[in-house]
């Protein structure tokens, strides 16, 4: 077997890097960043995502075949997230999203 | 199955072998990215339709705990990639205290998940016909609210009324209280899968833990640890999302 052995060290180190992106993130949520609040915390999670596949999943140390399969992943998901909200994006009526309680009353 | 010691008759060779397991993972993680990846697109797009009462829904969970259970969490990814590397270099006790390590970890996390879900329940915050999400600032004893939190959270609720009743004229506490159980579906909804995903994952480790007692793994045969790893660390993954999204969407009002 060639396994490629990470050592225990890095691991820990990980581990902190992870820690210190948690109080980061909660500390950036405190902070008025207008619309940049969500990057702000979108970026943070992927970066911390980003260590977790590489370090703790071993992507670093996979064939260029896995590799291939996580880029996949988030090629579609890109697809489907960006396909879907251009739709949303382009509606300037979310009524027909609401709740139809708040109908029902004013018609009475 | 025709069978040579670890080596079953379809591989050539037991690193094959490996690497076809953690291929079929990695494939099955692709299909589990897009099944939650449908969730945080449904959330973002009702939280960008009613922020105001998407930021009420955010603002009552419990910060203190949802920070507790994350770094529980991101602790059991460490432990069970430490249960990998003890498998790797053959210090085969280690591997069940690493894994039984896990376990623990990840029955905290679920034991506090417990905990927020009937505070949900007390608060009056169950989707369903006893759901009011004024319950806690008519009766701030009962949620222990006091002081200046509470003004808070009644300025908070009052400036969603009004925002719902730009909306909706004549019903802004009926559409904030019918929006905001729209948030709490998808917070039970994205938060139980993810639970679920953990019993599962708490499954897979007591069956790991069992074989692991006899010395079943180490430096030539540790498949299941490396890929029951995989699909712990993605689970961590999806929480990693969640936390910022659920719990910290709109605390800096």
């Amino acid at each position: 077997m060639s396994d490629h052995i990470a050592s225990p060290k890095l691991y820990v180190g990980i581990f902190l890097a992870l820690m210190v992106g948690t109080a980061l993130t909660v500390f950036a949520a405190y902070k008025d960043l207008g619309p940049w609040n969500i990057v702000v915390a979108l970026a943070i999670a992927t970066f911390k995502a980003t260590l977790v596949v590489l370090f703790f999943m071993h992507a670093k140390y996979s064939p260029k075949r896995t590799h291939l399969v996580i880029i996949c992943a988030v090629f579609w998901l890109g697809i489907m997230l960006a396909l879907t909200l251009t739709d949303y994006h382009t509606r300037h009526d979310f009524s027909f999203l609401r709740s139809p309680a708040t109908t029902v009353t004013r018609s009475v | 199955m025709h069978r040579t010691g670890e080596l079953y008759g379809q591989f050539e060779t037991l690193e094959q072998q490996k690497d076809t397991a953690q291929l079929g993972m990695w494939i099955f993680l692709v299909t589990e990215v897009l099944f939650f990846g449908g969730m945080f697109l449904t959330y973002t797009i009702n939280r960008h339709a009613f922020s105001a009462a998407f930021g009420i829904g955010g603002n009552t969970l419990d910060l203190r705990l949802g920070g507790l259970n994350t770094v529980i969490l991101i602790m059991s990814s460490l432990t069970m990639a430490m249960a990998v590397w003890a498998a790797q270099v053959g210090k085969k006790k280690r591997v069940t205290g690493f894994l039984i390590a896990t376990l623990i970890l990840g029955g905290a996390f679920l034991g506090v998940k417990a905990i927020e879900y009937k505070q949900k329940y007390d608060h009056h915050l169950i989707p369903g016909s006893t759901f009011n999400v004024t319950y806690c600032v008519n009766n701030p004893s009962s949620c222990g609210l006091a002081g200046k939190q509470l003004e808070d959270e009644r300025r908070e609720i009052e400036e969603a009324i009004k925002a719902e009743e730009n909306e909706n004229p004549g019903s802004g506490l009926i559409a904030l209280n019918a929006h905001a159980q729209l948030y709490f579906s998808l917070y039970f909804a994205m938060t139980g899968l993810h639970a679920l995903h953990m019993v599962i994952g708490a499954g897979l480790l007591l069956w790991l833990i069992a074989q692991s007692f006899g010395g079943r793994f180490g430096p030539g045969y540790n498949t299941p640890v490396e890929v029951t790893g995989l699909y712990w660390h993605f689970v961590d993954i999806v929480w990693i999302y969640l936390f910022p999204l659920l719990y910290l969407i709109d605390r800096h009002n």
